[in-house]
């Protein structure tokens, strides 16, 4: 299959290995890795701040951009939720509704391409160590992910997979809402890494990098013990 | 007068107050620094969910329960004006008075002419978060009734002068000693820390109002149209005795509380009561028809019901988020927002507090004074997959951003998503940015911890990680020239 990889832009600029951790794992199933090259940003945060004219300018623009596509795979849970979800709602009663409605069917979050449109568990890859999973809200409630990042991670040689308490709860990031109402925000990263630090875990695992970015960073500043942090895609990655 | 003719009414728009979003901001501050608080509260809350959790498991399906109480709430809150009016002729026919109020002022008039009339001195409430709307005990208090709280939660707030922290569970901020204190200075009575005990206080005192009282107010939490009953849900007992003992009885309810069927309470109570307390059922369930009715021997002489709109109708009047007025004020949507937990209820400012609240306050009390709490939230949808009515919560959170947005735009807000939108539509300009990003961040000691860092917000509590020096799309075309 011709994948078109969705690489959001902090992504792309932050963590650029999740993009090639997916491109190796796709490429290891024997698949064909398409990049389109003018993707930017899924306009999520202009969205979100109400901004909602804005967000369909950048939203039309990767309407475009993934047109061709046969299935578009999303680094990120959230951003794969913009497309899929909020994208028909954004381009509802517009000319690009359809358009809209057409990269929406045809958008999947990693760990969901995988395991239901692929029907892959077992990635053939080799990770030791002791992973929590952290379900990102997007990709668990917008998009109804679960099952699948647990189950390719126990498909994982050497991973020992063990769960946190209130594993659901958010972490805090939400976007702008991060730096909007940082205290809040804080609040809410402590809460989720205490229940992180509870477990015995090294690493903590989830398919939403923007999430990760909030649980490192209030780990690196308070974390009495180092617990490092990893998109979905580097541990399958490994070998 | 008919719902229809309240949506047309003219609604005058709230001054916009800039304090009401400072109030909020040095509120959160104080409540998010403390853990002690919140520790409690998340504990307390914990407790709730393993209780819910066992209940939803005794549902045959509990989605299927969501979906068949979202039907029914769909086509009362579509048929409102029907429905009232049919719980209206029905109450009616067997001698209770229904007034419709609305807004708060009208149902604070008439519930005062009323106690003016008939020579009330004391009266006596259950719970109602209605009254809370419409500062009902204020202005009972300032014309001179005694007003008494029976509801252990509710009295123990009103002795504390404190709103309510949650609309189901008032006091659930508050320590076992720190009641005892209260009681102590408040009641007289000996300090203790057991809950039987601290009851018992309670229960010594509001027995003897009970029978002091000339009337009783309480809320409903369902409007039966069918066969022109109220539903009172409760686990005290004292709605039970606010609403029997004494002469005159009010019942003071949100017109959206209506549901068409007396069987649809066969759903809707343990709905209520597992989304609400993680109870099969409330201990008490009343349903009231009337006042005494001739040969029966108790219950009140008079009985009204007031039928209070306060904006609802503005509600009621934009169909994206008409669902809202599904709600049953069951509360589960507080208990398992991560937000409240960590904020607390008396952050919000509002009657009705948590993710409902901050979807229902903009159309109850003004856009633009309180979008701030539909911006205070991660939209992680907790909320909405807790929600028993199926209330689409989160999503109307966006709903709200827009609107506020599309009405009155913050001009730097704009400027700045413009200047996004203009970058991000041009990849060129966007990968010239992300190729600047390391620099610039090499750069940022130069302004960091001053009034002009962009990440202040950010890095204030938390580290931020470092711009890789490669791009994805740089590496790809590194690796796209290699495989050539």
């Amino acid at each position: 299959m011709r994948v078109s990889l969705f690489i959001p832009c902090f992504i792309d600029s932050l963590y650029p290995g999740v993009g090639m951790a997916m491109v190796q794992v796709l490429e290891r199933l024997g698949h064909e890795i398409d990049y389109p090259e003018g993707q930017t940003c899924c306009g999520q945060p202009p969205f979100n701040s109400g901004y909602w004219p804005e967000a369909r300018e950048v939203a039309g623009r990767q309407l475009e951009v993934f047109r061709d596509s046969e299935v578009v795979v999303s680094a990120s849970g959230s951003c794969g939720a913009m497309f899929k979800v909020f994208y028909p709602e954004l381009f509802a009663r517009t000319p690009k509704e359809q358009a809209a409605k057409d990269l929406s069917a045809k958008t999947y979050e990693f760990s969901d391409f995988l395991v239901n449109k692929l029907g892959v568990r077992d990635v053939g890859a080799r990770f030791e160590g002791r992973v929590t999973f952290h379900d990102g809200c997007h990709g668990l409630r917008e998009l109804g992910t679960k099952q699948a990042p647990r189950e390719l991670l126990r498909a994982v040689k050497g991973l020992e997979l063990v769960e946190m308490g209130d594993q659901e709860s958010c972490c805090g990031f939400g976007g702008t809402f991060a730096v909007k109402f940082p205290q809040i925000s804080t609040a809410m990263a402590e809460v989720k890494c205490q229940s992180i630090l509870g477990t015995t875990a090294d690493y903590v695992v989830s398919n939403d990098s923007s999430c990760l970015m909030q649980i490192q960073g209030w780990l690196d500043r308070n974390s009495p013990r180092v617990v490092k942090s990893l998109h979905l895609a580097n541990v399958l990655a490994s070998v | 007068m008919s719902v229809t003719e309240t949506i047309a009414e003219p609604v005058a728009a709230a001054a916009v107050s800039d304090g009401i979003m400072d109030q909020f901001w040095n509120d959160v501050d104080r409540t998010t620094a403390d853990s002690a608080r919140r520790a409690f509260v998340r504990k307390a809350l914990r407790g709730y969910e393993v209780k819910r959790d066992e209940t939803k498991a005794s549902f045959a399906d509990w989605q299927a329960a969501r979906e068949a109480a979202a039907r029914t709430k769909f086509e009362a809150v579509n048929h409102l004006g029907q429905y009232l009016r049919q719980f209206e002729e029905k109450f009616t026919s067997r001698g209770g008075k229904v007034f419709w109020a609305s807004n708060g002022q009208q149902a604070r008039d008439y519930i005062l002419k009323l106690a003016a009339d008939r020579g009330v001195r004391s009266i006596v409430k259950s719970k109602a978060m209605t009254s809370e709307e419409i500062h009902l005990n204020d202005a009972l208090e300032e014309s001179g009734y005694k007003v008494v709280e029976s509801d252990l939660g509710e009295f123990i707030q009103q002795l504390k002068r404190e709103p309510p922290y949650h609309f189901v569970f008032p006091c659930m901020h508050l320590r076992r000693d720190e009641i005892s204190a209260l009681f102590e200075k408040e009641l007289g009575s000996a300090k203790t820390d057991s809950p039987e005990e601290l009851t018992m206080i309670a229960r010594r005192f509001l027995r003897r109002q009970y029978i002091e009282a000339d009337m009783g107010i309480s809320g409903g939490n369902f409007i039966v149209a069918e066969t022109g009953m109220i539903s009172i849900t409760e686990n005290e007992g004292n709605a039970r005795l606010t609403t029997a003992m004494p002469r005159i009885h009010v019942a003071l309810i949100g017109i959206e509380k209506v549901v068409p069927h007396l069987a649809d309470l066969a759903l809707f109570l343990p709905l209520l009561g597992t989304a609400g307390a993680g109870q099969w059922l409330t201990c008490y369930n009343s349903m009231y028809s009337g006042p005494r009715q001739e040969g029966e021997s108790d219950g009140p002489e008079e009985f009204h019901v007031v039928l209070l709109d306060n904006h609802r109708t503005r509600l009621l009047a934009d169909a994206e988020q008409r669902d809202a007025l599904h709600c049953i004020r069951c509360g589960a949507c507080l208990n398992v927002c991560p937000i409240f937990k960590n904020i607390g209820g008396h952050a919000y400012g509002t009657t009705y507090q948590g993710p409902i609240g901050s979807v229902i306050t903009p159309h109850l009390r003004g856009l633009q004074n309180w979008k701030h709490l539909s911006g205070a939230s991660s939209l992680c949808g907790a909320c909405t997959e807790a929600c028993p009515v199926k209330i689409d919560i989160h999503h109307h959170l966006l709903h709200n951003r827009r609107n506020a947005v599309a009405e009155k735009p913050l001009w730097w807000e704009k400027w700045v998503w413009r200047g996004f939108a203009f970058a991000m539509r041009r990849p060129w300009l966007y990968r010239l940015g992300v190729r600047l990003a390391p620099l610039a961040q090499k750069l940022h000691p130069v302004i960091q911890g001053t009034p002009l860092d962009p990440l202040q917000a950010w890095t204030q509590t938390r580290e931020f990680p470092e711009a890789a020096p490669t791009s994805f799309h740089d590496l790809w075309q590194q690796r796209k020239g290699a495989k050539r």
